[in-house]
């Protein structure tokens, strides 16, 4: 995907093919003589870690669709003879579940990281932009997942938050209505989501070859924030990056397989394992770990329309990261003030995630608002003023220079 | 800089810590129900089968007559990893139960269950196993183990990632069955039809004191006591619940070294091809 | 690039095979629950296994069909001339040859038990059609005989016979 390629395959046959379809070329070009900076550090195998999971939850999950049912009332039923019933449908079944929660460590992990090392900003703002909306289509994915168990948590959850468009003013409940295909959460809309759940992953596997096309246009960032300059600033993607990275994804398989095979559960609330039941709401709903900080804000907001506003607005605020800071400096290595805010930043995001979790009383809701207006505050006031005010310090010429100094 | 993050952070932490202490301490009137050691728990955990099978017998005999366990089919009690039943014991068992079914004629009859039969529920249907109960439904015990917990709180729960603890609903199972009084404290006001239960939130329970000594014998000679049936009858849950435990925690030993092996050699392969340009 | 020494080579050259033996032994492990979930599962198995069939209400001549493992199991009654015709075939002129007796259980003549299914492309024969007075296969012609065998038309083979045995005289236990 970067240029053309001088790739020409040994034999005859492969001559052949190429000549008429060059795909050994592109791969070549994309993954083998691809330059990748020389100094990327570890945060920088987790755009491979992402793929890697993208390809097991689509594997678990077609697998899974062979033998779920989407009904009201066999879908439960169904998820349960997958665990006791389907050869090896247990280890699918904990592989796919905590498999999403694997996929949002690590974007989350992928995101800090860009966050950090100012990987949006030019000439990489479109791949930022690519990168949010397969994060929105990954929310979306794992939600609708989520109801498909259907179990208490399942059904309360797809409640509350197809409820969410209920906000908006004069047409809210004719779209709620429309989401449901019925007067509540019901047959067709577990339905709906069952095949909606499993055409997102495709798209999302569709804007992440975009994600990865943009990449190779621009080239990766690396920790100093400068392109690089001359070959002695890159290495070939084969054998340096696949064989880093391969390395990481298989740390990150250890940390997602004690997870499978030892707490399987952890990340799941018991009220889960509690068949759907629309006419008993459980004494508190919680979202899967990776949403509790939207949800913190969408709760910290005393009015309806406001907070569903501010929890689609904090998403979406991140596609305008690339113009909110007006730093010409990229790594937040060189900004000393940045680095301040930014981890207070990283603080602030976990501990709304942390008060998502507790019930909306006292001083969970002062804390869940000091935060949000934080969250907020780091995007619309703090960046663009850091442009403006903050002394940076000086800039390696290149990157081998600020390898080899470091080596100094 | 690094020092000032980390000033920064402790601050944060400590304040954190101090608004959500006094928040905690209200949630928590409830005592946390005692940790059993339980065969299942760790990283090798195996079911006890005399022990599955002692709390089977305490299902059948006693909280089948009130709960199904609708998900299991009978034949599961002869799987491995379970309480280790023999084929043919099973199906002497199955035999045992009636199971509704529909002649050549069409004409509803029951006849004996097959191993492939899943356990018949107490009741014809949700309605009327609230009817019978007082309004609420004695919930099934398919899931039941993995459906009840209580909370861990922090630091504990973060913790339990590497202690592999998994075992909060049986803890809990545990310490409701053994967590009745006869008479509720002084003071509290108890709802008719309510029992008073130590480690129910709330306290009070609907249904009443399920299991007292001598209720059920045991043919292993174990003792007819309340302690040991609240264990057995727990494990058995466990394994209604999480029938697989045996086999992923097996899976999950080999899969372990397996990645540390191929984690190392990934190791020593990246830094044999980077020594080049380090 | 420095050069590098031919022990060197070997050891590096060992790495890298070892590296990628390992990862291969963990892709294909990975293989192995993925293709197993296709196969039957538990309650599947567990629904197949064998069941009784009560003959005493089949009466001379008449031919049921009983479901195991989801397949349909013809049980013929059958009559005195059926058994004489299934018996007196020469066995030259038969597509499969199989003589009558190892059709049916011994003393056991007038039962017939066969799998219900043409084993030309699996469809479910007629019962007393054909020009053979057994089965005929609506789907492409096939005609079977009383004793299940094929005479005429594409299906290669006789209906299969199902593992069965008699409990008593009236009764037989399939699978």
């Amino acid at each position: 995907m970067s240029g053309n390629s001088t790739y020409q395959p040994q034999s005859k046959v492969l001559q052949w093919f190429e000549k008429r379809l060059p795909i050994g070329g592109l791969i070549h070009s994309s993954f083998v003589a691809y330059p990748t900076p020389r100094n990327l550090n570890y945060w920088w195998t987790f755009g491979g870690i992402l793929s890697m999971m993208l390809g097991i939850q689509i594997v678990t999950g077609i697998v899974l669709a062979m033998h779920y049912t989407p009904h009201v009332d066999l879908a439960f039923k169904s998820v349960e003879a997958i665990m006791r019933d389907v050869n090896y449908g247990w280890l699918l079944r904990y592989l796919h579940a905590n498999g999403a929660a694997m996929f949002f460590l690590a974007v989350y992990i992928h995101m800090f990281r860009g966050i950090y090392y100012g990987s949006y900003k030019e000439p990489r703002e479109v791949l930022w932009i690519l990168g949010v909306i397969i994060y929105l289509l990954m929310m979306a994915t794992g939600f609708m997942g989520y109801v498909l168990v259907w179990g208490q948590m399942s059904f309360w959850a797809a409640t509350v938050i197809t409820n969410l468009f209920s906000a908006i003013p004069g047409v809210g409940d004719t779209i709620v209505t429309w989401l449901w295909g019925g007067y509540a959460v019901g047959n067709p809309t577990l339905n709906r989501f069952y095949s909606l759940h499993y055409l997102l992953p495709f798209v999302i596997a569709g804007v992440v070859i975009l994600h990865v096309w943009a990449l190779h246009v621009a080239g990766q960032n690396n920790p100093t924030g400068i392109e690089p300059k001359s070959e002695r600033d890159t290495v070939p993607f084969t054998p340096y990056a696949t064989v880093k990275d391969g390395f990481f994804m298989a740390c990150f398989l250890i940390l997602y397989c004690w997870f499978v095979f030892y707490v399987p559960n952890f990340l799941g609330h018991p009220d889960n394992y509690i068949p759907a039941n629309p006419a008993v709401t459980p004494a508190e709903i919680v979202p899967e770990w990776y949403y509790l900080p939207f949800y913190a804000i969408l709760r910290s907001i005393p009015d309806k329309l406001l907070g569903v506003v501010a929890l689609f607005g904090s998403i979406l605020i991140l596609a305008f990261l690339p113009w909110l800071d007006t730093s010409h400096v990229k790594s937040g290595r060189y900004r000393p003030l940045f680095k301040q805010f930014f981890w207070l930043w990283v603080i602030v995001c976990i501990g709304l995630g942390w008060l998502g979790s507790k019930p909306p009383e006292g001083i969970y809701v002062i804390m869940s608002r000091l935060f949000t207006l934080y969250y907020f505050a780091f995007f619309i006031v703090i960046l663009p003023l850091l442009g403006i005010f903050e002394k940076t310090k000086p800039l390696p010429n290149s990157i081998s220079e600020s390898v080899l100094g470091a080596k100094a | 800089m690094t020092n000032k993050n980390t000033i920064l952070a402790l601050t944060i932490a400590t304040a954190i810590a101090a608004f959500a202490a006094p928040a905690m301490a209200q949630v928590h009137e409830v005592p946390a129900p005692p940790a059993v050691k339980w065969s299942f728990a760790g990283p090798f955990g195996k079911y006890d089968e005399g022990q599955l099978q002692r709390g089977f017998k305490i299902y059948k005999e006693v909280c089948s007559s009130c709960h199904s366990l609708s998900l299991l089919s009978i034949g599961s009690l002869a799987d491995a990893g379970g309480p280790g039943f023999s084929e043919a014991q099973v199906a002497a068992l199955a035999a045992e139960y009636k199971i509704k079914d529909i002649d050549d004629k069409g004409e509803t009859i029951e006849r004996a269950g097959r191993p492939a039969d899943h356990f018949p529920s107490p009741f014809a249907n949700d309605a009327a196993a609230a009817a019978a109960n007082g309004g609420t439904a004695p919930p099934d015990m398919s899931t039941l183990a993995k459906a009840r917990g209580y909370m861990r709180g922090f630091p504990l729960f973060v913790l339990d990632i590497f202690t592999q603890y998994q075992e909060a609903g049986p803890d809990y199972i545990h310490a409701i069955l053994t967590g009745y009084k006869d008479a509720a404290p002084a003071g509290f006001t108890m709802p008719a039809g309510g029992n008073y239960n130590e480690y129910f939130p709330g306290h009070v329970i609907a249904m009443p004191k399920p299991l007292s000594d001598g209720q059920v014998t045991f043919d292993d000679g174990s003792p007819a006591t309340l302690a040991q049936y609240s264990k057995d009858v727990t494990a058995f849950l466990m394994w209604a619940a999480e029938p697989k435990l045996v086999q992923r925690k097996r899976t999950g030993f080999q899969v372990m070294i397996f990645l540390i092996v191929l984690s190392g050699l990934m190791y020593f392969t990246k830094k044999k091809v980077w020594s080049a340009v380090h | 690039m420095t050069t590098v020494s031919s022990a060197e080579h070997t050891r590096r050259d060992f790495l890298y095979i070892a590296t990628g033996a390992v990862g291969a032994v963990g892709a294909a492990a990975a293989l192995v629950p993925l293709i197993a979930q296709m196969n039957p599962d538990a309650s599947t198995i567990a629904a197949g296994a064998p069941i009784d069939v009560d003959l005493a209400p089949i009466a001379d001549g008449q031919i049921i069909k009983v479901f195991w493992r989801s397949k349909p199991i013809f049980i013929s009654h059958r009559t005195k001339k059926e058994i004489d015709e299934a018996k007196n075939v020469a066995l030259a002129s038969l597509p499969d040859p199989e003589p009558d007796s190892e059709r049916v259980k011994a003393g056991h003549d007038q039962w017939l038990v066969v799998i219900g299914i043409c084993t030309h492309l699996g469809c479910i024969p007629l019962a007393h059609q054909g020009e053979f007075d057994g089965w005929f296969c609506p789907c492409h012609g096939s005609q079977y005989d009383t004793a299940g065998r094929i005479r005429k038309g594409p299906a290669p083979k006789n209906l299969p016979l199902p593992p069965y045995k008699f409990v008593s005289d009236t009764k037989i236990q399939i699978g």
